[in-house]
C-alpha cells in the first residue's frame, strides 16, 4: 500500500479540527448570552431567566464536554502528526499554546464546575461570576489560539536561525498583523452562533407550546443580541478582515475572490464555479466591476493581483478556498436578513404568531456552525502550500517517523469515535430540548 | 540561582505532579467504579469527582503545551514516536469526559450500563497508558542522532514499562480510594478504606519492584544519586508517606491519609525527575543523543516569557482552584443536577 502519509495527516488534522470546531462556537455564544440571562435572573429576581439559565446550561454543559474531549486531541496531535512542524516553530507557537492553559482552560472548565453543581452552594452574585468566568475562559481560549493560528497566516516577531524559527519579539509574534481582527472576527462569528442556537430552540418550544414564558424573553434576547452581532461580522469586522488578507496574503485573496488575472478596476464577484482547466476560470459569473478594487484599496483604478502574478507552485487549491469563502459570505448575508426580519416582527408584536418564520429559525439552527467551518476551510486552505505562509511547506512538517499505516489507523480510529459520539450529541441535545425547561412556579400550582 | 533550562524541567515537572495528583484520583475513582454494586453507588463514584474533573484534567493540557512551549523537540519526539499508545490514550480520555455528561441522559439501563463500561475502561487505560511511557522514557528510547525515533509500538509494550503502567494503575486506584473516603460515609466509606489499604500493598509490591528491575534496565538513573542531597530527601520523605498511608487510614483520619497518598505521588515522580536530570529523554542507541534540558528546549526569550506567564497565571489559578474545592467540600450527596 504506498499512502501518503502528507495526505493522511492532512485528513486527519481536517477531520479532526473540522469535528471539534463545531462545539466552541457553540460553546462561547451560548455562554455569553448566559451571563446576560443569569444576570437579569440574578438582579431582576426572574424566575423566568433563571429557569432559562437551568435549560440552556444543560446543554451547554453536553456541548463543552464534547468540546473539551475532542479539544485534547488537538493540543496534542500537533507532536502526533506534525513533529517537524513542532519542531521548526515550537519556539514561538508552543506558548500561545500553554498559555491557552493556564490563562483559559483552567479557568472556563473549574468555574463551569461551580456554574453546573453550585448553584445553592454560593450566593447568587457568585453563581453568576461563575457563568462570567466561563464565558471569560472561553473567550482568551479563542484569543491564544487564535495568536497561534494568525502566527501562521502572518508570521512576525521571528528570525530564521539554527534551523528553526526563533522568537525575537513575544509581543509582536502575539500581535502579529493579522491576529487582532481575525479575534474579532471569529468570536463575533461564535456570537452568531449561539444566538442562531437559542432563537431556534426558543422557537421549537414556542410552536409546540413549552414554557412560552422563558421562550418569548429568550427569543426576543437572541433576535435582539443576533441582528447586533450578525450585523457586526460584516461591517466592519467582515469587511476589515477580507482588506487585512488582501494586504497580507495577496495569493489567498486572490483565490477567495476568484480573481485569476490581475487588474484594475476588478470586479467583486457575487457569484460563480470555479473552473481549474485548462484555465481558471470562473463560469456562470455575476460580478460588480471594479468594486473589488475599491474595496480594497479603495480607488476603483487600483490594481488588485490575480492567481497569475503568482508562482503556480504557491497558489492554494482555487475551488475549495472560492466556494467556502462565498458561502460563508452569503450565509453570512441570510443571518442578517433573517434577524432583520425577526426584529421586525419582534417590533409589530406579530413575531410569537408567525409560525413559518419559526420554523425557518429552527432549520436555521445549524447553519452558523456551516459557516464557522467554511470561513476556517477558506482560511487553512487558502494558506496553502505553507503550513507558516513564506516560512514552511506543509509537505515538510509532517512526522518522520510515522508510518501511513499508523495515520490510516488513528484516522479510522477517530472517524469512528466521532461519527459515533456526533450522533449521540444531537441524540442527547434534541432530548434534553424536547423535555425544555423546567416548570415555573405557577404552571406547578396550576396542574 | 538555577537556570531557566532547569526552571522549565522544574515547572514542567510540577505540572506533571500537579496532574497525577488532581486527575489521579478521577481515574482512579472511574476505575474503582467499575466494582460498584448499584446504581445509586455508581452515580456516587460520579458526582465525588463530577465538579472537579474537567478542571483535573487541565493539568494535562497545561503540561503538554508547557512541554511544546519549553522543549518543543522532546515534545515532537515523543509524541510522533509513541503514535499509536497516544492515540489509544486519546480516545480513552475522550470517552471518560463524555461518558459523565451522556450516561444521565436516558432512562435506560442499558443506556447506563454502557456508560459505566465507558467511563471505568476510560479510566483504566489512560492510567496504565501513563505509566508505560513513563517507564519507556526513564528505560531509554531509540533516538538517532538527528533525535528521529525509530523505534515501533511493540517495543513500547516491553515488560519494564508494563510494569510501571500496571504500578501507576494501583497507584491511582489507592488515591483514588483515599479520595472517596472523604466523599462518603457509612458502609461505603468502609469499604473504600479497604480498597485503599488493599491497593496499598499492592502499591508497596509493585513499587519495590519496580525500583528493583529500574537497577537492570536503567541502571544510569542510579549513578550520583547516592550523593544528590535532594534524592535523599525526596527518597526519606517518600518513606514516610508510604508508611503514614495504613497508618492514618486506620486511624481514620482520612484526610491525612489522601495527604499521605498526594506526598507519595510527589516524591515518586520527583525521584525520577531528579535521576533523568539534566536528561529529558534517554537514548537508547547512544547516550549522546539524549535529548537534555538543553539540547531539546527553546530560546531563552521563549523560556523566560513562558516563566512569566506561569508566575502570573500559575498562583491565580491555585487561588480560585482551591475556592472551588472548598464548596464542594464534603461528602457527596445526590441532588437534581447530579449526574
Amino acid at each position: 500500500m504506498d499512502l501518503d502519509p502528507v495526505l493522511l495527516s492532512r485528513i486527519q488534522f481536517a477531520m479532526t479540527i473540522g469535528f471539534h470546531f463545531i462545539f466552541p462556537p457553540i460553546t462561547i455564544g451560548l455562554v455569553w448570552l448566559l451571563v446576560i440571562v443569569e444576570g437579569l435572573g440574578w438582579k431582576r429576581k426572574d424566575d423566568v431567566y433563571v429557569r432559562m439559565g437551568k435549560f440552556f446550561g444543560r446543554l451547554l454543559a453536553i456541548t463543552f464536554a464534547i468540546g473539551v474531549a475532542t479539544g485534547i486531541v488537538m493540543e496534542f496531535q500537533f507532536g502526533t502528526n506534525w513533529a517537524e512542524y513542532s519542531k521548526f516553530v515550537g519556539d514561538i507557537f508552543g506558548a500561545p499554546l500553554a498559555a491557552e492553559g493556564v490563562f483559559a482552560f483552567f479557568l472556563e472548565s473549574s468555574f463551569l464546575g461551580l456554574y453546573l453543581f453550585g448553584r445553592n452552594k454560593v450566593p447568587k452574585g457568585v453563581h453568576w461570576f461563575s457563568i462570567l468566568m466561563v464565558a471569560v475562559g472561553a473567550t482568551i481560549s479563542a484569543f491564544w489560539i487564535l495568536v497561534a493560528n494568525s502566527w501562521q497566516q502572518t508570521p512576525a516577531g521571528y528570525v530564521i536561525q539554527n534551523g528553526r524559527a526563533e522568537l525575537t519579539s513575544f509581543a509582536e509574534a502575539v500581535f502579529n498583523p493579522s491576529m487582532v481582527i481575525r479575534f474579532f472576527h471569529t468570536v463575533d462569528a461564535a456570537l452568531i452562533t449561539g444566538a442562531f442556537f437559542m432563537a431556534g430552540i426558543a422557537a421549537y418550544l414556542l410552536i409546540k407550546g413549552k414554557a412560552a414564558d422563558v421562550a418569548r424573553k429568550a427569543l426576543k434576547l437572541a433576535i435582539i443580541f443576533g441582528l447586533v452581532v450578525s450585523v457586526l461580522e460584516l461591517f466592519p469586522l467582515g469587511d476589515r478582515h477580507a482588506i487585512q488578507v488582501a494586504r497580507t496574503q495577496p495569493e489567498k485573496f486572490a483565490a477567495m475572490e476568484g480573481l485569476y488575472v490581475g487588474q484594475t478596476q476588478a470586479p467583486a464577484v457575487l457569484f460563480g464555479i470555479p473552473r481549474t482547466s485548462p484555465e481558471p476560470e470562473l463560469m456562470a459569473k455575476i460580478a460588480l466591476p471594479g468594486l473589488l478594487s475599491l474595496g480594497v484599496h479603495g480607488d476603483m483604478d487600483a490594481y488588485v493581483q490575480g492567481i497569475n502574478d503568482f508562482p503556480p507552485d504557491e497558489i492554494p487549491p482555487l475551488f475549495l478556498t472560492f466556494v467556502s469563502f462565498h458561502s460563508m459570505v452569503g450565509l453570512g448575508m441570510f443571518f442578517i436578513g433573517l434577524m432583520l426580519l425577526g426584529a421586525f416582527l419582534l417590533y409589530r408584536r406579530k413575531l410569537w404568531d408567525s409560525k413559518w418564520y419559526l420554523k425557518l429559525l429552527i432549520i436555521s439552527i445549524p447553519l452558523p456552525i456551516i459557516a464557522c467551518e467554511l470561513g476556517w476551510i477558506a482560511a487553512e486552505v487558502g494558506r496553502q502550500p505553507w503550513v507558516v505562509y513564506k516560512v514552511l511547506k506543509t509537505v515538510d512538517a509532517v512526522s518522520m517517523t510515522v508510518s501511513a499505516g499508523e495515520i490510516l489507523f488513528s484516522i479510522i480510529l477517530f472517524g469512528l469515535i466521532y461519527l459515533f459520539l456526533g450522533s449521540l450529541y444531537l441524540y442527547i441535545m434534541i432530548k434534553e430540548i424536547k423535555r425544555g425547561p423546567e416548570p415555573g412556579k405557577v404552571e406547578e400550582v396550576a396542574s | 540561582m538555577i537556570d531557566l533550562n532547569t526552571t522549565w524541567f522544574l515547572l514542567i515537572g510540577i505540572l506533571i505532579v500537579g496532574y497525577a495528583i488532581l486527575d489521579g484520583f478521577d481515574l482512579g475513582v472511574g476505575v474503582l467504579s467499575l466494582f460498584a454494586r448499584n446504581n445509586t453507588e455508581k452515580r456516587i463514584y460520579l458526582n465525588a469527582i463530577g465538579p472537579v474533573w474537567d478542571g483535573n484534567e487541565v493539568w494535562l493540557l497545561t503540561a503538554g503545551g508547557a512541554l511544546f512551549a519549553a522543549f518543543p523537540i522532546v515534545y515532537a519526539t515523543v509524541f510522533s514516536g509513541f503514535y499509536l499508545a497516544f492515540m489509544l490514550l486519546l480516545a480513552a480520555l475522550i470517552f471518560r469526559a463524555v461518558s459523565l455528561e451522556f450516561r444521565n441522559k436516558v432512562d435506560s439501563p442499558g443506556w447506563q450500563r454502557l456508560w459505566d463500561w465507558s467511563f471505568g475502561l476510560g479510566s483504566l487505560l489512560p492510567s496504565i497508558l501513563f505509566g508505560v511511557t513513563v517507564g519507556n522514557i526513564l528505560k531509554g528510547i531509540p533516538i538517532d542522532e538527528n533525535g528521529l525515533f525509530t523505534g515501533s509500538f511493540p517495543g513500547l509494550l516491553n515488560p519494564y514499562s508494563i510494569l510501571v503502567g500496571v504500578l501507576s494503575l494501583v497507584m491511582f486506584m489507592m488515591h483514588g480510594a483515599l479520595y472517596m473516603t472523604l466523599k462518603t460515609d457509612g458502609e461505603l466509606r468502609g469499604r473504600m478504606a479497604k480498597w485503599g489499604y488493599g491497593t496499598w500493598i499492592g502499591f508497596v509490591a509493585l513499587y519495590f519492584l519496580a525500583t528493583l528491575y529500574t537497577f537492570f534496565e536503567a541502571g544510569y538513573l542510579f549513578e550520583g544519586v547516592l550523593s544528590n542531597l535532594l534524592f535523599w530527601i525526596l527518597f526519606i520523605v517518600l518513606l514516610g508517606s508510604i508508611v503514614f498511608i495504613p497508618i492514618t487510614l486506620k486511624a481514620g483520619r482520612y484526610f491525612r491519609a489522601f495527604l499521605s497518598s498526594s506526598l507519595t505521588i510527589t516524591c515518586i515522580i520527583g525521584l525520577a525527575a531528579v535521576s533523568i536530570f539534566p536528561k529529558i529523554v534517554s537514548s537508547s542507541i547512544d547516550p549522546g543523543y539524549s535529548l537534555t534540558i538543553y539540547n531539546a528546549s527553546s530560546t531563552p526569550r521563549t523560556l523566560t516569557v513562558m516563566l512569566i506567564i506561569a508566575l502570573i497565571g500559575m498562583p491565580i489559578v491555585i487561588g480560585y482552584t482551591a475556592y472551588i474545592y472548598r464548596v464542594f467540600k464534603g461528602k457527596t450527596v445526590i441532588t437534581e443536577e447530579s449526574y
